[in-house]
């Protein structure tokens, strides 16, 4: 596990990618880990169902808040339809190295927000799909 | 490396803790990584004793029958180790038999006082006093019941220390039918004055009842003489098995209670019409009990009353102190310690937070070198968000850490300043 946290972990982790929030969204979503608190909110403006721009802000660890920075720079120029058909596997393929399973839950936190944005409802863990 | 007494009472408190880590079976397990466990979060669950394994193991291989029917051998062994198990804990705590109700645990005590007492009690207008410390198990309970009877919840501050503030403790108290509250913070390890909260609750008007998941296990206890109401506690945090705790109540208390779960068990009489409840303890323990772990969790009683648990406090205060002291020494790095800092005030639990290394990061790569430390909110949300923490790294001792276990987490939070200063 200590593998995990490589060089662009961290970086994402100390330098968030797409961070703060916009003043008008089309379509957002919050959610919380209830068992360590970590938040995340995705905001997405969207121009003909495809995503323009987003941003997140929220507060954890290195793995939830890296693998939501790193998932915003996925997202950017997809489908909504398609963001709401993200895997699991789109989040392990970003942070690129096992996660073990006791921090799934922080890996896949942003991948939920960003999808219960895309369908308008609280999405399921993606891990549990 | 324990800096009090001589040295040849180190010497001999170094062999009796030895003996002590050779009864935890767990302890000589190595981590799938080949390393030694150094198990620093008893806060959450204490690890068990040989002898508490091997007292479940014999109930089922032995005697398993159930209890308080049965006629012939094995269930009058059964009925006999449940209700001996009984007498231990009660000793353990200094209450009679009569004052000890069987409960899954801490939480679901404080749902019996909750749903019993406080139905019977509480109306409109009256208040509740808790404290800011409070585990959501002895908030959310109270929440509820504010709900159900109109009473509103007040509670008693502590300081950015996490050290009760008693300066208006009498004006918290006018009004007041109930205080409950926590002997041990699970978050910052604070000791509540309850010498000083129970008689001035008392004059008020007011019961208390002590939320005892982390004092039970860690302090000498006396029921009667500390004059609390109720007294909850659980079997696994002091070396018992999960799943079994126990309610002290006062006598008169009890006695003027309406059950809280209704079944078999806990009648005198019943006819298709209405019922004769039994007196207490029963008439609170619906159905079977957990036979198994009761009687495994008085032998985990015995355990600690044989260790002796002034020796118990005293091993964790040095132990407290110690690592106190070389967590100090990352402070410059940007280590900062939670709590009231004062081993005389804490009972082995510390909070701490290193640097830009989040809680659940920093328990991460402690646990690549077999250390398990909790992260997160410790179950106090709204505690965490008064003092403007999101989460904490939290490590706490029982009777088989050592100081060697601290040096280990030192190293160990070396090895994470590596890992994050890439």
């Amino acid at each position: 596990m200590d593998d995990f946290y490589r060089d662009y972990i961290l970086d994402h982790y100390r330098n968030p990618r797409n961070f703060g929030t916009f003043e008008r969204a089309d379509v957002e979503a919050e959610d919380l880990n209830p068992l360590c608190g970590d938040e995340i909110h995705m905001q997405l403006q969207l121009d003909d169902g495809v995503v323009r721009d987003v941003r997140f802000s929220g507060k954890g660890c290195a793995i939830s808040q890296a693998s939501a920075s790193m998932l915003t720079e996925t997202v950017k120029g997809m489908k909504l339809s398609d963001v709401a058909q993200l895997s699991k596997q789109a989040v392990l393929d970003n942070v690129g190295i096992g996660i073990s399973p006791t921090r799934m839950k922080c890996a896949m936190l942003g991948l939920r927000v960003l999808k219960s944005a895309a369908i308008g409802r609280l999405a399921a863990w993606p891990d549990e799909e | 490396m324990i800096r009090t007494g001589t040295l040849l009472e180190r010497d001999r408190d170094n062999e009796k803790l030895q003996r002590i880590i050779a009864d935890f079976p767990i302890l000589a397990r190595p981590t799938s990584r080949g390393k030694r466990l150094v198990y620093l979060d008893s806060a959450a669950t204490s690890q068990k004793p040989r002898c508490v394994i091997d007292a479940l193991v014999q109930y089922y291989e032995q005697y398993n029958a159930n209890i308080h029917r049965g006629v012939y051998e094995i269930a009058a062994r059964a009925t006999d180790e449940y209700e001996r198990a009984r007498v231990k804990v009660a000793r353990f705590v200094g209450a009679s038999p009569s004052e000890i109700v069987w409960v899954r645990n801490t939480t679901e005590a404080i749902n019996l006082i909750a749903y019993s007492w406080g139905a019977q009690h509480l109306r409109r207008g009256d208040a509740i006093l808790l404290t800011e410390l409070e585990h959501h198990s002895d908030l959310v309970p109270w929440q509820l019941l504010a709900e159900r009877s109109g009473a509103h919840l007040r509670f008693l501050p502590v300081d950015e220390r996490g050290v009760h503030v008693l300066d208006d403790l009498d004006g918290l108290l006018d009004g007041c039918k109930l205080v409950a509250l926590g002997h041990v913070s699970n978050t910052l390890g604070t000791v509540a004055p309850l010498e000083t909260i129970i008689p001035r609750a008392h004059a008020a008007g007011a019961i208390v009842a002590v939320d005892g998941a982390q004092g039970a296990p860690h302090l000498s206890l006396d029921v009667h003489a500390l004059d609390a109401d109720f007294y909850a506690f659980s079997g696994h945090k002091m070396l018992g098995p999960t799943g079994i705790g126990a309610l002290y109540g006062k006598k008169a208390l009890l006695d003027a209670m309406p059950p809280f779960f209704s079944g078999g068990d806990m009648i005198r009489r019943v006819r298709y019409e209405n019922t004769i409840f039994s007196d207490p303890p029963r008439r609170f323990e619906a159905g079977t009990g957990n036979i198994a772990d009761a009687i495994a969790f008085g032998v985990a009683v015995e355990y600690l009353q044989n260790l002796g648990m002034s020796w118990v406090r005293e091993h964790e205060r040095a132990l407290t102190a110690y690592a106190l002291e070389r967590l100090a020494a990352f402070e410059p790095r940007g280590l900062a310690i939670y709590g009231p800092r004062d081993p005389d005030r804490i009972s082995g639990v510390i909070s701490f937070n290193f640097a830009d290394i989040h809680a659940h990061d920093l328990a991460s790569i402690l646990d690549t070198e077999g250390i398990c430390v909790r992260a997160g909110h410790h179950c106090t949300m709204p505690l965490m968000a008064k003092m403007g923490w999101s989460a904490t790294a939290r490590a706490s001792f029982y009777v088989y850490n050592t100081p060697e276990d601290i040096d280990v987490l030192c190293a160990g939070l070396e090895k994470a300043a590596t890992v994050f200063a890439r």
